[in-house]
């Protein structure tokens, strides 16, 4: 071995060997959220820089995520300090293996939200963090096409499918855009928009008549969507490229085309139905295992994310809204200011029949979803008969009620045990 | 070291290995497959089959395979047989065939996706020739043969290099005094090719096929970036299984079903291609 390359390799050892000791003394924060490079990197260096402690902040995919925090788990012991997830993966998780955060003092200003957050125990298994919804976004091109007399901040389904197809006959395309590709939360658009705007429920009026209408509804607006909405799970990109000009999703997902191009966009409210305007909360919390390392640094860093000063910045950072009341400041980003003026005229609005997201599923969320996303490939892309199919997707949709027990939520009338299928 | 003792002494790393990484994670897969709440049952099994996904992820995956290993197979023997007369410049040559070998299958799915996406390079040229007024959106519901064809290809530019390789290979081993003869006898250079490369050829062959059919079932990223949910496969109805819908068991359950066709799919390309016994070359 020469010389040089004996060096190198002392120099490697050390400098592994300092790696190591920087990472044992940093907090890991496992997150499922701030994913792409741009918001995880605002996260390390506008959010978490402030934290007493040092902060080793790692975004990943939800299966990945679970993979390693259930390695842990089975171990004993681990290397995670705190969980920053969706609402519904920490209630995919036994609540046994989260730490009770009742004594920190904290949580969001929503008791419903607080509630969610207990995961069907009394004790909170996590912390709310921050907030989101879906709203509608669409193309200023797209404006003239508007049908007559309709009002974009309070459009009704008819209306939007008569400006979805207003669009298609002027350009000559669809371009009407829907997140149904594999990554796209086309699951929540049923769940949370379409089924409690049409027939007040989700789970009790699954195959209802006016379930049979909304379905009917919804192909109506298919034959003037993009055909590759199936492909589609970001909206921003095809509100950027130009390939859709009217498009439903998540705020965080649409943020990029109103940061960027600002003055192209417009934000509105979903569309309301016959049973109102549906839509819901998206919910993201932070939680910590038990076998977090260090207790005490993971319990400061969920303080930390609670403040108000921190709750802003994280705005800043993921697009995502407060939990917590605070003051928002004039300066925030485009998509923030279009996302919160959207969310606001929704929850505001005099018809407005707000949703719950699914509670008490336990591990059978993502067949509760999957139930959603068969029906519409079943239906819609597959063109299967509509009464046929409900039919045959209510038993499963049952049988998952009733292996988990789980109690209706909101806009579904309260039940004693478990959600029945009407 | 004694010559009885030495050949096990060799293999024992890699025996290891496989014991370590494939036989102890086959057998927790197995238990998981087979296990339910109730203890000891075929409950996963019959909840993945009876999934109204099942035959059709079933039926593409299979399709795929068929459509895909014979013009692989056909390519890979006209490369290799090329490659085989070259004079100057061979290795070269091996090595640009076999660049997309070196690509994550993911990464080739992408590049095929950048080629047929509404905005991509292909509605691009055809844009420009004047062919078509506006981009077609080849990878949609509404084209579900494009989205096959689209996969095919995708599949063949990548895997192709890794039967190559071995036929090269194979077809360097075979003597060249049978060639000799057959020129001798005036044998034309199809007749040589079917009468010594092919049945020559049959060891190698066998490797080739059992190697790519055995990914052929299990195909998934390519898939994955093309069709995304348009076009489910088995390889990412499991995927689903374990992570979307966190159900172990059933993802099991459909491993076991992938590995039983792997197997059946092998013993039969060893049995069509044996070699006779005390036929060497």
């Amino acid at each position: 071995m020469s010389v040089i390359s004996k060096l190198a390799g002392a120099a490697s050892g050390f400098a592994m060997a300092c790696a190591a000791v920087a990472v044992q003394a940093d907090v890991l924060f496992w997150s499922t959220q701030a994913k792409p490079v741009e918001e995880a990197q605002a996260m390390r260096e506008q959010v978490l820089s402030g934290a007493g402690d040092k902060i080793d902040y790692q975004p990943n995919d939800g299966g990945p995520w679970l993979t390693r925090l259930q390695a842990e788990l089975q171990a004993g012991s681990g290397s995670i300090g705190v969980l920053g997830a969706l609402h519904g993966d920490f209630s995919a998780m036994n609540p046994d293996d989260l730490v009770d955060l009742d004594a920190l003092g904290v949580g969001a200003a929503s008791d419903t939200f607080n509630s969610l957050a207990q995961l069907g125990t009394d004790k909170s298994q996590y912390i709310p963090w921050m907030q989101a919804s879906y709203i509608m976004a669409a193309n200023k091109e797209a404006l003239p096409y508007l049908p007559e007399g309709a009002d974009i901040d309070a459009l009704t389904y008819d209306q939007l499918i008569e400006w979805a197809a207003n669009v298609h006959e002027g350009t000559g395309s669809p371009k009407f855009g829907f997140p149904a590709g594999p990554k796209g939360l086309k699951h929540r658009f049923f769940q949370g928009y379409l089924y409690p705007s049409y027939t007040n429920g989700v789970v009790r009026t699954f195959a209802s008549p006016e379930a049979v209408t909304a379905w009917e509804k919804f192909a109506e607006l298919w034959e003037h969507t993009n055909p590759a909405s199936t492909n589609f799970s970001f909206l921003q990109e095809q509100l950027l490229s130009g390939d859709a000009w009217i498009v439903f999703d998540h705020t965080s997902r649409l943020a990029q085309a109103f940061n960027e191009r600002p003055d192209d966009f417009v934000a509105f409210p979903a569309p309301a139905g016959p049973a109102g305007r549906g839509f819901m909360p998206v919910i993201a919390g932070v939680a910590i295992p038990k076998t977090a390392p260090d207790m005490d640094a993971a319990k400061d860093l969920v303080k930390y994310m609670l403040s108000p000063e921190t709750q802003i910045a994280t705005l800043r950072a993921t697009s995502f809204f407060p939990v917590v009341d605070v003051e928002l400041p004039d300066d925030l980003p485009p998509s923030v200011q279009a996302a919160g003026a959207a969310v606001a005229k929704m929850s505001g609005a005099p018809d407005a029949n707000p949703g719950l997201l699914p509670a008490g599923l336990g591990d059978k969320g993502g067949d509760f979803n999957r139930i959603y996303v068969d029906t519409f490939e079943r239906i819609i892309l597959a063109r299967q008969p509509i009464e046929a199919v409900l039919e045959d997707q209510k038993k499963r949709l049952a049988a998952i009620m009733d292996q988990t027990g789980a109690p209706c939520w909101a806009p579904d009338a309260p039940s004693e045990g478990a959600c029945p299928v009407e | 070291m004694n010559a009885r003792v030495l050949p096990y002494v060799l293999i024992l790393p890699v025996t290891l290995f496989l014991c370590l990484f494939f036989l102890y994670p086959f057998v927790l897969v197995s238990q998981q497959a087979f296990s339910s709440d109730a203890g000891w049952s075929l409950e996963n099994f019959r909840e993945v089959v009876s999934y109204w996904k099942f035959p059709i992820s079933m039926q593409n995956t299979l399709l795929l395979a068929a459509a895909v290993v014979p013009v692989q197979l056909a390519l890979a023997l006209l490369m290799a047989t090329m490659v085989n007369k070259m004079q100057k410049g061979r290795d070269i040559v091996l090595y640009i065939w076999t660049i997309p070998l070196g690509i994550s299958d993911l990464a080739a799915g992408i590049i095929w996706l950048a080629i047929f996406e509404q905005s991509g390079f292909l509605n691009s040229m055809m844009n420009g020739l004047g062919i078509v007024d506006q981009p077609v959106n080849f990878l949609s519901y509404t084209h579900p043969g494009i989205v096959f064809l689209a996969i095919a290809l995708a599949e063949i530019w990548r895997a192709t290099a890794i039967m190559l390789v071995i036929l090269v290979a194979g077809i360097g081993l075979i003597p060249k005094e049978y060639y000799e003869a057959a020129e001798v006898f005036g044998a034309s250079p199809w007749k040589r090719f079917t009468r010594i490369t092919l049945p020559m050829l049959r060891p190698s062959l066998q490797t080739a096929l059992v190697l790519r059919v055995i990914l052929a079932f299990e195909i998934f990223a390519v898939v994955a970036a093309l069709g995304g949910t348009l076009f489910p496969v088995l390889m990412g109805e499991t995927y689903a299984y374990q992570f979307d819908l966190l159900d172990s068991g059933a993802a099991a359950a459909m491993a076991l079903i992938i590995l039983g066709i792997s197997i059946a799919f092998t013993l039969v390309i060893l049995r069509v291609l044996r070699v006779p016994k005390g036929a060497t070359i």
